[in-house]
């Protein structure tokens, strides 16, 4: 079976359909990580090219794995300029990659609609792996499978996402994402970070939105709870007044994970801000799932990679 | 010169009072680059030698005017010249166009504006009367020499682009230059902790991940304005007006009596935040003030219905092509207008039933000569400039942006059909686009 679409820019054109086919691609792949040999001859002779502009260690590394257990031949291209910095016009940009006639392009991007207006020029597979403050598709999907693997089901589990809603490219995607496969997703924030409207994004699908007026309320009986990366540039930006009271006001602490079920669990999309967002001893306590998330990436990527990109049978 | 006969064309002209036979087809007749005579039938004389305009089935009007365009000359000459942007004006059947003084340098002296008006002349096409800045270099901070430019020919002053953000220059601007006159016009934006917006801020925004611009920023500023504008008595003109709560306030404050007067763009009576939504992040939706929600949309269509709203006013701004194949945070705000507002005009104003066509000639002809009061202009009396357009409104058109004179191609309604389109335009009694034989 295969996606029938030639990139994956975002999990709002998802239909909760594909995202099934591509989690359930993922446990097979899931598997073979955990064989002694790793690499499977899927996407022999196809060429990735990993083309980030913007600095990530996780991300980067995770679909370079991803590639190369594959058989894929990865090349990671670090641009880490705009167009406008660099010179060179976005449109360019895609000609040029164009002409090397990669099978796919992993793109991430600090510009909001960049990798969609280069997937518009370039014949081969485009894979947003962030940009800017809208999609991150892979990140929302390996989420799903973490919390699948542990809840068994997505659809009627109670997910707090707390922080950063305004900037977060993975809150956005997880919204899309467990809204469409019927779970129930509340926000908390300061309200500076927090989007106008969001709830009418979501209307007609099986899910539910709301924003809490509290961190608290947010995680009262949740089964989930994904914290956000709060940046220290939006304390400059005005947005709150100091990390410290951040820390204090909306930051998880074992006070306020104890409101959540007993069994939830926490997630976060790294890298972590310890003693910010997240206190440690939550970070690394029983709850935390954060590095299932990074070993569910590479799971996650593959499955991408092996839809998008046309291997033969896995 | 030779006369020009326009025969049988359904003359509208809104600044004189209508009669009966307004609805008959009518003869108009040019002499010496003035209007001569308006009748039912005009038989050329045998002393002159005369063409004639066979315009059956067409309107004829004042010529168009356009209260907001920028020329891009001095100092943005790849991106359009006088020269291009004039003949783009006729094209689109505007006989004169007022050019915001966003040039580089700025036009806040007298010899910019002069340089600008000799620009204008030797394109010899539509007329051109530059805005001058409000502050010297439109950094907010002093006034421009703003009577020394009005000798010069400026018609009214604006800072567009970078509104004033100071209340007190603002009030100053606008008791300075009521002694002379002058309108200020004002780009309502105040950035309300949003520098670096690249749309509306609302479910869209909060969808595509870019940083938005409330509508409350314009809505703060057109507040101050009217606020301003009341006290000192001094002419406020709102520039591409973009929401329905600044609609309400400028219909508010003229029932006070303050002398404000306002513009809509053709893309804000047109196109919402949710079209921009559709278009995959296309840069040629990108514009100040930002597309609106669908509720400004109806808004802005009462306004223009009850004439709140005075005038349509493109704000023709070119940008290379180049500068907008960049990221959508990256691109330049703004997109031209000049040859596709009268068609979009027709198409979603007039043919929807919204207004009628004389209304229409009024916020196009008749609105903005009396807005910067320019004599002699969007008006068919006898004795007045023979600016004169033609317009088709019948007239089933696909918009070809490669056909267009503008030296840019940013516009977001390159393939759109529409009906209505531009025939001819004659400034100053010569025909300046179409022929005068054929169709």
């Amino acid at each position: 079976m295969r996606l029938n679409r030639k990139d994956l820019l975002g999990i709002a054109e998802l239909t909760a359909a594909e995202i099934e086919l591509i989690l359930e691609t993922a446990e097979t792949f899931r598997d073979i990580n955990t064989r002694q040999i790793k690499k499977v001859p899927t996407l022999r002779g196809k060429t990735v090219i990993n083309l980030f502009f913007e600095a990530s260690t996780r991300t980067r590394t995770s679909f370079e794995i991803a590639a190369k257990r594959l058989s894929a031949d990865a090349i990671n291209i670090s641009a880490s300029t705009s167009s406008v910095v660099k010179g060179e016009t976005l449109v360019d940009t895609a000609l040029n990659l164009q002409a090397m006639a990669p099978d796919a392009i992993v793109i991430r991007h600090s510009s909001s609609g960049a990798p969609g207006r280069i997937a518009a020029i370039a014949r081969a597979a485009v894979i947003n792996a962030g940009d800017g403050t809208h999609e991150h598709p892979t990140q929302a999907l390996l989420d799903a499978l973490t919390i699948r693997h542990r809840k068994g089901r997505l659809a009627g589990l109670r997910v707090a996402i707390i922080g950063d809603i305004l900037h977060s490219r993975v809150a956005r995607s997880n919204i899309h994402l467990l809204t469409k496969m019927g779970a129930e997703v509340v926000l908390a924030g300061p309200r500076t970070l927090l989007p106008f409207d969001l709830e009418k994004i979501v209307d007609a699908r099986p899910g539910r939105l709301c924003f809490a007026r509290s961190v608290e309320e947010a995680l009262r009986g949740a089964d989930v709870v994904m914290t956000l990366r709060i940046q220290l540039e939006r304390q400059s930006g005005g947005f709150f007044p100091s990390l410290r009271e951040y820390s204090t006001q909306f930051g998880l602490n074992r006070r306020r994970l104890d409101l959540a079920k007993p069994e939830a669990i926490v997630l976060h999309p790294g890298p972590i801000n310890r003693g910010v967002e997240i206190d440690s001893d939550i970070a690394d306590g029983g709850a935390s799932v954060i590095l299932d998330q990074v070993e569910n990436g590479v799971a996650v990527r593959m499955a991408i990679l092996y839809l998008l990109a046309g291997g033969e049978s896995a | 010169m030779k006369d020009l006969l326009i025969r049988n064309g359904m003359v509208i002209d809104p600044s004189v009072e209508r009669s009966v036979s307004d609805d008959e087809p009518r003869d108009l007749l040019i002499r010496d680059g003035r209007i001569a005579g308006i009748a039912s039938r005009i038989e050329p004389g045998d002393e002159r030698e005369v063409e004639v305009i066979d315009a059956r089935g067409l309107v004829v009007t004042p010529g168009l005017i356009d209260l907001h365009v920028h020329l891009r000359e001095p100092g943005f000459e790849y991106k359009e010249t006088i020269e291009s942007g004039a003949r783009a004006a006729v094209a689109g059947g505007f006989t004169a166009i007022c050019c915001m003084p966003n040039t580089r340098p700025v036009n806040d002296n007298s010899s910019i504006t002069s340089f600008i008006i000799a620009q204008g002349r030797a394109a010899g096409l539509a007329s051109i009367f530059p805005i001058g800045a409000i502050t010297a270099g439109s950094k907010g901070e002093q006034l421009a020499e703003i009577g020394e430019m009005m000798n010069a020919g400026i018609v009214a002053i604006s800072d567009d682009g970078r509104p004033v953000p100071d209340a007190g220059i603002m009030r100053r601007a606008l008791e300075y230059a009521s002694d002379f006159g002058l309108p200020v016009v004002d780009h309502c934006e105040d950035c309300c902790g949003a520098t670096g917006w690249a749309m509306h801020e609302g479910q869209y925004s909060a969808l595509m991940g870019l940083k938005g611009l409330p509508g409350a920023a314009e809505d703060l500023h057109v507040a101050r304005d009217l606020i301003l504008a009341e006290m000192t008595g001094a002419h406020i003109h709102i520039a591409h007006i973009s929401t329905g709560r600044s609609v309400e306030m400028v219909r508010a404050a003229r029932l006070r009596g303050v002398r404000v007067t306002c513009e809509v763009t053709p893309h804000h009576f047109t196109l919402t935040d949710g079209d921009l939504y559709r278009s995959g992040y296309d840069t040629n939706f990108k514009m100040a003030p930002p597309l609106r929600t669908a509720e400004d949309l109806q808004a802005i269509l009462e306004g223009i219905a009850d004439g709140t709203i005075d005038a349509i006013a493109t704000d023709h701004a070119p940008h290379h092509q180049n500068e907008k194949m960049v990221e959508f945070d990256h691109a330049p705000n703004g997109i031209i207008g000049l040859e596709t507002a009268v068609p979009l005009a027709l198409d979603r104003l007039v043919h929807r039933g919204l207004i009628t066509l004389p209304r229409l000639v009024e916020m196009l002809s008749t609105a903005p000569a009396r807005i910067f009061n320019l004599a002699d202009r969007g008006t068919l009396r006898v004795g007045a400039i023979a600016d004169v357009t033609i317009i088709d409104p019948q007239c089933n058109r696909k918009v070809d942006l490669g056909e267009s004179f503008s030296k840019s191609r940013n516009s977001p309604f390159g393939g759109w059909e529409l009906k209505g389109a531009v025939n001819r335009t004659i400034v100053g009694g010569r025909v300046v686009f179409g022929s005068v034989e054929g169709n």
